[in-house]
């Protein structure tokens, strides 16, 4: 729980402008019952940042990094909607099934792939998904044939704009994937498992552990999450964009997961985490947005935060403001007190 | 000291080549592509066609150059597309108030400033190199924004007139002074790195940092030096851009990070640093560049496959680093 203080005291800061600054932020109503209210909206827009985030945060559990989920996502979408546009009856549910089936497959084949170049080849994570991140937009454009393929079906558009039991469908998707990730990773061994290979993939090798099918699976199931995404994403605007889909996603993904608490060197992982980190983001947006800000600065917000947050969690940091307490940096002084007092 | 000496002659011969291996596997399918061009297109094996190969990538070539610097030390620098559309836009807006040389040399300054503001936060707070320069391509990308969304023309006499100068070389043959610029980049670096202790410091630095620090080298110079140089070369390629674009946008050089790598790469320098040479560099810019002009001369073939072929080029090479490193001297990652 100390570890999650910081992204939860960064997310009450962030709700709190919105309380002065928006009104009605706080506001849920039920319309046509459905729920509605910026907060749903937080949690609806940030499903697929929140989905790419969780596979990202294993990965780099292993002390490695998928920068391909980007293009994932856009492969995903992208043979989603060739698959339903070649339907007879765009509506038929086992139709649009079988596409989901198809574009999830090639998700997880592609995170295959970019396990084995990183596990039996041996080749740096960030190297290995750099390819997949090139060669990645380009197939998308390749599979919609440069086009942005726009469909018209029902079954579809619930996956990422629809709703059920008054909630957005992609929030219902989210938690069911949290949970099954919880459960698989922290009541089972696997997680403990994912932490041995990032903390020393040879010792942990050494000590009768697979690493290599543990480091496939691990990218498998980041292409997975970042396929389910991309379903997302596509479906809620009905259409693919080989371009667009997913861009900078990675970068956002990995920037949730460095804020709730994981660290890049591997070997220690908080799912619960990675979900705040992701809000957070999702929130800055939003706050951004709402507050009236010109939008066309977020990424410089997006920059003050990653820069704020990897300071205060660097070892090197504390330790040398701590020494210098005359040099003046305003946001370290109060991280400082409370990290010494617990150290 | 039996087993110490034993190995030492044998790898010795072995390794000498071996360095220089990926780099003349990179010429060697530069002429391949080349020749194959001529065969297949008519008038592509012409003199101007490799110099235009230099006119449209000089300023990816001077990115390329800086990005060298920082992968040799085992580092990454992903701010470069962000700082070169920084400079535009910064140039853009302040042309038509500012005499050309003062926008020149301040853009040059924030670059230089920039990187080395990075290069120490990755240094003294031992943050990762790839966290520190997101945030950087970050903060420029939104400061571009926060200039201005729309693109922003150039009208500066110096500016235009850089851009319209065409420098004869023979019969139908001619270059832009941007090449020349880049050529003069990569020549000082070439020797930075090769004949100066600077240089020297940087393969150590990235061959092994911390055997670099017992040995008394300036390990903190070293790192600080070589984000700035990357940060002062994203800067010139930026108004190498400029010159190119005639614009400043906030939207220019996307990804043009992964260019960068992607010409490393393919030019032979570990990623992991430590091993490398600028020559590589250079004939990665080429293939990348030539790679494009093949697909603009098949006419058929879309732009999109242009990023097929470089992920593929990218696995070919990267496999071809793997084996030289594993099969060659019992060096670790």
């Amino acid at each position: 729980m100390k570890r999650l203080a910081w992204p939860l005291g960064m997310l009450a800061a962030l709700l709190l402008v919105n309380l002065i600054f928006t009104d009605h932020f706080f506001q849920i109503e039920i319309k046509d019952g459905h729920l509605y209210g910026s907060l749903i909206d937080i949690f609806r827009f940030g499903a697929p940042l929140i989905l790419v985030a969780l596979g990202m945060t294993l990965v780099i559990a292993t002390s490695g990094i998928d920068l391909s989920v980007g293009s994932v996502v856009a492969i995903s979408g992208a043979m989603a909607c060739l698959q339903i546009s070649s339907l007879t009856s765009q509506d038929s549910i086992g139709g649009v099934l079988g596409a989901v089936g198809i574009a999830l497959g090639l998700a997880i084949a592609l995170g295959v792939g970019n396990g084995v170049l990183v596990s039996v080849i041996g080749i740096q994570p960030i190297i290995a998904t750099l390819i997949l991140m090139v060669a990645g937009r380009g197939l998308a454009q390749l599979i919609t044939d440069g086009q942005i393929i726009t469909i018209n079906s029902d079954p579809y558009k619930l996956i990422g704009g629809g709703y059920w039991l008054t909630l957005p469908f992609g929030i219902i998707i989210v938690a069911a994937v949290l949970a099954l990730t919880a459960f698989i990773t922290r009541r089972l061994a696997l997680g403990l498992l994912i932490e041995s290979v990032g903390g020393n993939a040879e010792a942990s090798r050494l000590s009768g552990i697979r690493s290599r099918g543990i480091l496939i699976v691990v990218y498998a199931f980041c292409a997975l999450c970042a396929g389910i995404a991309g379903l997302m994403i596509s479906s809620n605007v009905s259409s693919a964009d080989g371009n667009n889909a997913g861009l900078w996603i990675e970068l956002d993904a990995i920037l949730a997961v460095v804020i709730g608490g994981t660290s890049l060197a591997g070997g220690r992982f908080s799912l619960s985490g990675t979900v705040l980190g992701a809000l957070i983001i999702q929130t800055l947006t939003t706050t951004i947005y709402s507050i009236g800000v010109p939008p066309e600065t977020t990424l410089l917000f997006k920059a003050l935060v990653v820069t704020i947050v990897c300071l205060l969690q660097s070892p090197a940091f504390r330790a040398k403001v701590f020494r210098q307490r005359r040099r003046p940096a305003p946001p370290a002084v109060a991280a400082d007190e409370k990290v010494t007092v617990r150290t | 000291m039996k087993t110490l000496a034993r190995p030492l002659p044998r790898q010795l011969p072995r390794t000498l080549p071996r360095n220089y291996l990926p780099v003349l596997v990179t010429g060697a399918l530069f002429v391949a592509m080349f020749v194959a061009g001529g065969i297949r297109y008519e008038g592509f094996a012409t003199g101007q066609i490799i110099l235009n190969v230099f006119i449209d990538n000089a300023f990816l070539l001077v990115v390329a150059v800086g990005m060298t610097f920082v992968i040799l030390t085992g580092g990454i620098d992903l701010s470069v597309g962000s700082v070169v559309a920084l400079t535009t836009m910064i140039s853009a807006s302040l042309l038509p108030s500012t005499p050309s040389i003062l926008v020149i040399l301040l853009v040059l300054a924030i670059g230089g400033v920039l990187g080395a503001a990075m290069g120490a936060i990755i240094h003294y707070f031992e943050i990762q190199p790839f966290i520190v320069t997101l945030a950087g391509m970050f903060l420029a990308r939104g400061l571009c924004y926060t200039i201005g969304t729309d693109s922003i023309p150039i009208n500066d006499p110096t500016f235009t007139s850089i851009a319209q100068t065409q420098i004869k070389l023979g019969p139908d043959l001619w270059i832009s002074p941007s090449v020349l610029i880049a050529l003069a980049v990569v020549l000082l670096a070439t020797y930075t790195l090769h004949y100066t202790r600077t240089g020297r410091n940087v393969y150590a630095v990235g061959g092994n940092e911390q055997s670099a620090l017992l040995m008394g080298l300036p390990v903190a110079r070293t790192k600080i030096v070589v984000y700035t140089i990357s940060g002062l070369c994203s800067a010139l390629g930026g108004l190498l851009l400029s010159f190119y674009m005639l614009s400043g946008y906030g939207l220019h050089a996307v990804g043009m990070e992964l260019d960068a790598i992607a010409a490393v790469v393919i030019g032979g320098t570990l990623l992991t640093g430590g091993s490398g040479y600028l020559l590589g560099t250079v004939l990665g810019v080429l293939v990348l560049g030539l790679i494009q002009t093949v697909i603009s001369f098949e006419g058929t073939l879309s732009s999109w496959w242009t990023k097929i072929v470089i992920g593929l080029l990218l696995l070919i090479f990267i496999l071809l680093q793997r084996l030289i490193v594993t099969t060659g001297a019992t060096r670790d990652r």
